[in-house]
């Protein structure tokens, strides 16, 4: 698969995780990010995700994968069992989403957090001027179909993280089809943040 | 002869794939001297294990794999015996093209010791009195059962097996396997069962066990010249029965029918459930030995793998899991294959966890075949043959 052909959010946690490193991928879906990288960067891959179907399809992939809710698959794991967790595009759909993330530091020397950007332009265009509830490329739903129980903007997200004493190492904004820089809160569609707990 | 054989093959449902006409062998150890100590202090032998092959073993040894069967199994996995039309117990799931593919893995399964198909149990001849053991037989543990497996791996010459995989009690003996052995096993993948027997289980054992008990013709266990305590045997195997079931699988399979259409107010069986549970006690008592079925529920009742048996501490191990549960399996129900993954994670063990969605209660770990299929098949593939293998998914 050509690059271009990849995910533009996968593209970049991509980038971020170092070769041979322990990777957790929280909602991991069909598992196409965590293939990637067992394939190429030879790390050591287990994912979690609800949906029976989706863990078919990471075995058939090669990947180890467990049948879990999130929110209460992590509290097994001893400190720092993984080098990265991911948890993109599914923390948005968490209802105890803090000790989630407080959890997957413990577990985690580096954690990956992406989600929708609530505040980004067209969001605030429908709220304002049309008095609809937003529906975004990256918050496709409408009110009564959407999983999402968690709407917030990269501002709300940084002022948690230093609130929480969590450490941003990397930020990355996404645009359609690229990154974006010139105010986030704004144009991002999306957002990719590598975190570390504050005392590390 | 060869047309016997292509009759029994269309019989069979799976003709196209089935590992054709086998034959149970007999491995014999563990004879004066050498006699195999067992976890309760005793010792047994000598030690007689039946056990068939399907598949050829490659050139380094590394295709093995050891299918475990369950309470009433045997040796008798895939295939058929000549001249009989019944497919081994795992048959849809062993053979070409299948889960446990023969045309790429050899494929070992040997009946347990206190077993009654070929292996030494309680109805086998004592030796020492020329008589069969009966009560005299030792108790048996599961880790017992897996030690007289690794000597028949041992007799066969592999060092390290690619996979051990079961379900119920053989799940039992695939998590003994790791906790005994951890360095012999690639690849574990235990179905439908436990860490450790619960009381519940316990319970439905126990009961098992009175009802061949308290039949008069158990005669203390000493009835191989009289005929074995039929009665009892079939109601502890009834009972069974109702625990492999779900709610669900008998509503869809009796509900409330009628074997005759209207009630007739007696103690007959009535009801086609009854008749059914009639039918397999009946059945089971022609096959299997009751004092093999207490013996056996014995081992199962003493099974436990907690506090850190189940993983052995000091040391690296890296087996990898494939754990199977059933949603509507209350004998062995999810929350005890997910204690098992809890374990794995506390570990940092490579694993992975599937509950499959079946109606069919205990019994869905020989009758869901596809899903199953998927899931072992490419977990096969990866221990054996790494990422390479995979790219063929379409990302390259």
């Amino acid at each position: 698969m050509a690059s271009h052909d990849i995910r533009l959010d996968h593209r970049i946690i991509y980038s971020v995780i170092d070769h041979g490193s322990r990777v957790l991928d929280l909602g991991c879906g069909e598992g196409d990010l965590l293939y990637l990288l067992a394939r190429d960067k030879q790390v050591i891959a287990q994912g979690i995700e609800m949906d029976d179907r989706a863990i078919q399809e990471c075995v058939k992939k090669g990947l180890s994968v467990f049948h879990d809710d999130i929110e209460s698959g992590l509290r097994e794991y001893p400190e720092h069992s993984f080098d990265f967790v991911i948890l993109n595009q599914s923390m948005e759909e968490v209802k105890n989403v803090d000790s989630l993330i407080q959890d997957a530091l413990r577990i985690g020397n580096r954690v990956i957090i992406g989600f929708p950007n609530f505040a980004y332009i067209k969001s605030r265009w429908m709220m304002f001027f049309k008095g609809r509830a937003p529906i975004t490329r990256s918050l496709p739903y409408s009110w009564f179909d959407t999983p999402n129980v968690r709407f917030l903007s990269v501002i709300d997200f940084r002022e948690y993280c230093s609130e929480k004493n969590i450490r941003i190492i990397e930020a990355h904004y996404l645009g359609g089809k690229s990154t974006v820089r010139f105010c986030p809160n704004l144009f991002a569609l999306n957002a990719v943040f590598v975190l570390t707990r504050g005392d590390n | 002869m060869h047309t016997r054989f292509i009759m029994t093959r269309e019989k069979n449902k799976n003709s196209t794939n089935s590992v054709g006409v086998v034959e149970t062998k007999y491995y014999t150890f563990a004879g004066p001297d050498n006699e195999l100590k067992l976890e309760s202090g005793d010792s047994l032998g000598p030690i007689t294990l039946a056990y068939e092959t399907y598949g050829s073993l490659n050139r380094d040894r590394s295709n093995a794999i050891l299918a475990c069967h369950a309470l009433s199994g045997d040796a008798h996995a895939a295939g058929v015996h000549e001249g009989q039309d019944d497919p081994g117990w795992w048959d849809d799931m062993i053979g070409p093209g299948k889960a446990f593919d023969t045309d790429r893995y050899f494929i070992i399964c040997s009946n347990v010791i206190a077993g009654c198909k070929g292996s030494t149990g309680p109805s086998s001849i004592n030796p020492a009195t020329g008589k069969p053991y009966a009560m005299d037989f030792p108790f048996i543990t599961i880790s017992d059962m897996v030690n007289a497996q690794r000597h028949l791996i041992d007799f066969l010459g592999i060092e390290r097996l690619l996979c051990v995989a079961g379900g119920s009690m053989g799940g039992m003996q695939v998590l003994q396997w790791v906790a005994s052995y951890p360095d012999r096993v690639r690849a574990a993948i235990p179905i439908a069962t436990t860490k450790k027997h619960s009381p519940q289980q316990i319970a439905f054992n126990e009961t098992a066990r009175q009802a061949i008990m308290s039949d008069p013709a158990w005669r203390d266990g000493n009835y191989y010249d009289c005929g074995q305590p039929e009665k009892g045997l079939a109601v502890a195997r009834m009972i069974g029965h109702i625990t492999f079931m779900s709610d669900q699988s008998m509503e869809a399979k009796f509900s409330r029918r009628l074997k005759k259409g209207r009630l007739n107010f007696n103690f007959d069986p009535e009801f086609e459930v009854e008749g059914y549970l009639h039918y397999r006690g009946a059945n089971f008592v022609k096959r299997f030995d009751a004092n093999s079925y207490l013996y056996l529920t014995k081992a199962l009742d003493y099974f436990d793998l907690s506090g850190g048996k189940a993983v052995p501490l000091g040391k690296k191990i890296d087996t990898r899991f494939m754990v199977i549960s059933f949603k509507s399996d209350w004998l062995y129900p999810s929350s005890q294959s997910q204690e098992i993954v809890r374990l794995l994670k506390r570990r940092n063990m490579d694993a992975t966890y599937c509950e499959l969605n079946s109606t069919y209660g205990h019994d869905a770990f020989l009758v869901e075949v596809e899903e199953q299929t998927t899931l072992i098949k490419h977990f096969l593939d990866k221990t054996h043959n790494g990422y390479m293998v995979v790219e063929y998914y379409g990302i390259s």
